[in-house]
């Protein structure tokens, strides 16, 4: 079955204009295609100077991520048919920079994101005769969750602090910090804590949840943030009541 | 580089969406319990002079004023409602490799929460 839909695709050539323009594309659709689909279809038969990233086609690279009908989604997983208007708009995620037409630039983001120290720092550094850093199922469920990020930038794009202010950290590096914490093997929480409860990490988030509303993995970005805040707000509390107790 | 196009928020921003109005709804309801407790400080002040609080006793007792503390109350009900919802976000307890279910430890909270109101509810009307 084809039926018609009418892109409203978000238009930004920087070589030739300053502000951005919506140009329609009415094309004919597949039940099955999703709205990456309907771009391909565009830039392969339409208009071959539309840009837009994309690379897995199945909801784990991350790249895909756009604003459909203002909402952010991968769009490789939005399906055209589950839009019941006739007309789809198609945008850019809000609040990065727009490079051209759907391409955000993720630089502050790449800048931001070694800053938490994502990786395990050992609580006993082991020489590699002493074999692994072994974890029980238990302890790995208890930061998986977290783990499942693929860097889509949704969770920024639904985050009104970071559009407002766009020194925040963020949720998905903050959320990357917290899986860190929880696990068994590591013992950087410490050395994570200048960055993750700076001015613009953990305390910026007014929690609206939003970012965990539209994260395509659960990853739960806003509960990692309020877990955080308990957990260094103890530490705090801990130094100030047991000052010789600190490490 | 090329030049970069940057959206700007609008001011509207929590308008567009009923979570973030939710949030701001949220935010605002804090402002109500605040205001409250400052009332409730300024008429325990009041309270050291016997004239003056029987007549803001009096005041209380009007239909006006019984819809504020109406309105007052539904502001605070809301407010107490969105902290026990985000409890399971901070409380993430563990059995085995098994989470414990999210609506649990906010229902324990909820009730924990209506133990004490109807704690102090008695001690005001005993």
């Amino acid at each position: 079955m084809s039926e018609s839909v009418a892109l409203e695709v978000f238009r930004f050539l920087p070589d030739d204009e300053t502000e951005p323009r919506f140009e329609t594309y009415e094309i004919s659709y597949q039940d099955d295609w999703v709205v990456l689909d309907a771009l391909n279809h565009v830039k392969a038969e339409v208009d071959p100077t539309l840009s837009f990233r994309w690379s897995c086609r199945m909801g784990v690279c991350g790249s895909c991520g756009m604003m459909v009908n203002g909402e952010p989604k991968l769009t490789c997983e939005a399906f055209v048919r589950d839009y019941d208007s006739d007309t789809i708009k198609i945008e850019p995620l809000t609040h990065f920079p727009v490079i051209r037409d759907l391409v955000i630039n993720m630089e502050d983001f790449m800048t931001k994101l070694p800053t938490v120290t994502p990786w395990v720092i050992p609580k006993e550094e082991k020489s590699l005769d002493e074999g692994e850093y072994l974890q029980t199922p238990a302890e790995v469920a208890h930061y998986k969750r977290f783990s499942m990020c693929i860097n889509c930038m949704l969770c920024y794009s639904a985050c009104p602090v970071y559009g407002l202010d766009s020194t925040f950290t963020g949720p998905a590096a903050l959320a990357l910090g917290q899986r860190y914490n929880l696990d068994s093997r590591d013992g950087g929480q410490q050395e994570r804590a200048d960055v993750l409860t700076s001015h613009d990490g953990i305390w910026e988030c007014t929690y609206i949840g939003e970012c965990t509303q539209v994260c395509p993995k659960d990853v739960d970005p806003a509960g990692a943030i309020q877990m955080l805040k308990l957990s260094y707000a103890i530490d705090w509390a801990k130094s100030v009541v047991m000052p010789w107790g600190r490490r | 580089m090329a030049t970069q196009y940057l959206r700007p928020l609008p001011r509207s921003w929590w308008l567009r969406k009923a979570n973030y109005f939710l949030f701001m709804l949220r935010e605002l309801t804090s402002l109500a319990v605040l205001a409250y407790a400052i009332f409730l400080i300024v008429l325990l002040w009041q309270a050291a002079d016997d004239a003056t609080f029987s007549a803001l006793f009096e005041t209380l007792h009007q239909p006006w004023s019984i819809a504020v503390h109406l309105v007052i109350l539904t502001l605070a009900l809301i407010h107490t409602g969105t902290w026990i919802a985000l409890t399971p976000k901070v409380v993430v307890l563990w059995q085995d490799d098994e989470r414990v279910d999210p609506d649990l430890v906010a229902g324990l909270n909820g009730v924990a929460w209506l133990v004490v109101s109807g704690l102090v509810l008695w001690l005001v009307l005993s």
